[in-house]
């Protein structure tokens, strides 16, 4: 449905290989993300989600290949304007209220007050900006995490498994965030190693061992598979790999 | 138009202070660092005062404290400052902190100047508690102007929290920043001419102290202490305190790289 929108792709990643040292850990990637879209980035522990992310983020050296994000290469000191990361560690200042982090992260993009208003009211901590990150449950830390990175008002975010380890309230609440986002035409990569959160995306990217099984809605690929649940269509898109490629 | 070109077209401010007053709103939470600033070299000082306050001195010779005293001066704020910030900025690091704050448009110079900035203000506020106690209650007369005693202190201090910036580059843990301590600054304690002074040293040991930014500071200081203006050696000294102050503010602002390997 995303995928109608035309024109220019927020992402596009074509024949990407990265290494992490010496170990080769994405081996030759390609994929396309239409603006205003939310693509899930599904897979096991371990099979290169993260290092994709920061890749597209432009913090990671990249091997060959390309990536370009609006338009731009990875990493191109315009997309520093116009892109958010949250990174699978809390990655905000813990020592520091609510308020202080968001007004911080608003300013290193030129955002003032206005903007951290609106950003802690979409997360619902308005009533805990003054209190201290290190002070607040998971949930809430996670959603002020959120506030720094869509405080900026980013055309693309990149969100490292920003529900994991949440209760499914919390969860709910996030997803309906993420939903709107992508609504007002932000472009949104989510990563998950929980399988169920592939319908609430509208493509999945279903990812193992540094490479691609499928991208499509998790719809298409249950019927494809003949199954009925995100884990088994992705259980069955293994089976049906290429020995080799296993 | 790309999108990218359409971000930069909105208004948007420019706040270069934002990271100096997140620092200091990370301090505000941190009562502990401010008191290992501000009071525990107030404490050091006193505690050594007192070890020398009864020491027997030669006739017609000054009591030892007098000169060790304001070395002290050029030797706590630069000690002190490297734990400090080698911590903090390791916590950076470690957090993941570092790594988004870098994919935004701050700049690694602005980065690193700010807490230069900061931590500055506090190695002020640092070297006129130490100055205060050494010219007021424990009575020492120093020669030259007390400014440049502060100046000094300064100096020094801020190459303690460059070199500590920098030095979190090497470091891992928390653990490792504070064992580099040791590494790190003991030499320039044992060189900087406190215990002995480099001409008295063999003459290796005396060609690597006086390359020491320490040693610098410690010279300055004996320079203070007899006479009333500075010698044209102190002043080459200073320039080169702030000079290694720069180029360690440098070499940490390139250690942090926004894209990794």
């Amino acid at each position: 449905m995303m995928n109608s929108t035309g024109g220019e792709p927020a992402v596009e990643v074509r024949d990407l290989v990265v290494h992490r040292g010496r170990l080769e850990v994405l081996h030759g990637l390609s994929c396309t993300l239409a603006p205003g879209s939310i693509t899930g980035l599904l897979g096991p522990s371990g099979c290169g989600k993260t290092t994709l992310m920061r890749t597209i983020v432009g913090a990671q050296h990249i091997s060959s290949g390309s990536v370009h994000v609006l338009g731009l290469p990875a990493g191109h000191k315009d997309l520093r304007w116009a892109m958010a990361y949250t990174s699978q560690t809390l990655s905000i200042y813990a020592d520091a209220t609510v308020r202080a982090n968001v007004t911080h992260f608003a300013q290193l993009v030129g955002r003032g007050r206005d903007a951290v208003d609106a950003a802690l009211e979409r997360v619902e901590l308005q009533d805990h900006a003054h209190r201290r990150v290190d002070r607040l449950s998971g949930g809430q830390a996670s959603r002020a995490s959120l506030a720094c990175a869509l405080v900026g008002s980013p055309d693309v975010l990149i969100l490292d498994e920003p529900t994991v380890g949440l209760d499914p309230l919390t969860r709910e609440g996030l997803w309906e965030t993420f939903r709107s986002l992508a609504a007002e035409g932000t472009t949104l990569v989510i990563s998950s190693h929980v399988m169920d959160e592939a319908a609430r995306c509208d493509e999945v990217l279903f990812m193992r061992d540094g490479r691609f099984l499928a991208q499509a809605p998790v719809a298409d690929v249950q019927a494809r598979t003949g199954t009925d649940t995100p884990e088994e269509a992705f259980l069955a898109l293994i089976r049906s790999t290429p020995e080799e490629e296993r | 138009m790309t999108a990218a070109a359409r971000h930069m077209a909105l208004p948007r401010r420019r706040y270069p202070l934002t990271t100096v007053r997140r620092i200091l709103a990370q301090l505000r939470g941190d009562p502990r660092t401010i008191g290992l600033i501000l009071v525990v070299p107030a404490l050091l000082l006193t505690l050594l005062y007192y070890v020398f306050v009864d020491a027997p001195t030669l006739p017609g010779q000054p009591k030892v404290f007098d000169s060790v005293g304001p070395i002290m001066l050029a030797v706590l704020p630069m000690m002190l400052m490297f734990i400090v910030t080698s911590v903090a900025m390791l916590r950076e690091r470690t957090s993941g902190t570092l790594e988004r704050i870098l994919t935004t448009p701050l700049s690694r110079w602005n980065l690193v100047a700010s807490y230069g900035l900061v931590f500055g203000v506090l190695a002020i506020a640092q070297a006129s508690i130490l100055a205060t106690l050494i010219l007021g209650p424990m009575g020492v007369d120093i020669t030259g102007p007390w400014p440049l005693l502060l100046a000094v202190a300064l100096l020094d201090a801020l190459f303690g929290v460059a070199f500590g910036l920098l030095a979190s580059a090497f470091a891992r843990t928390e653990f490792q920043a504070v064992q580099f301590m040791p590494l790190f600054i003991g030499p320039q304690i044992f060189l900087c001419g406190l215990l002995v002074r480099p001409d008295d040293m063999p003459r290796a040991l005396e060609v690597v102290a006086n390359w020491l930014p320490m040693t610098w500071a410690v010279d300055v200081v004996r320079d203070l202490l007899t006479n009333d203006s500075l010698d044209d050696g102190s002043w080459l000294r200073l320039a080169g305190l702030a000079a290694a102050v720069v180029a360690a503010l440098f070499l940490a602002s390139r250690s942090m790289r926004r894209r990794t390997r």
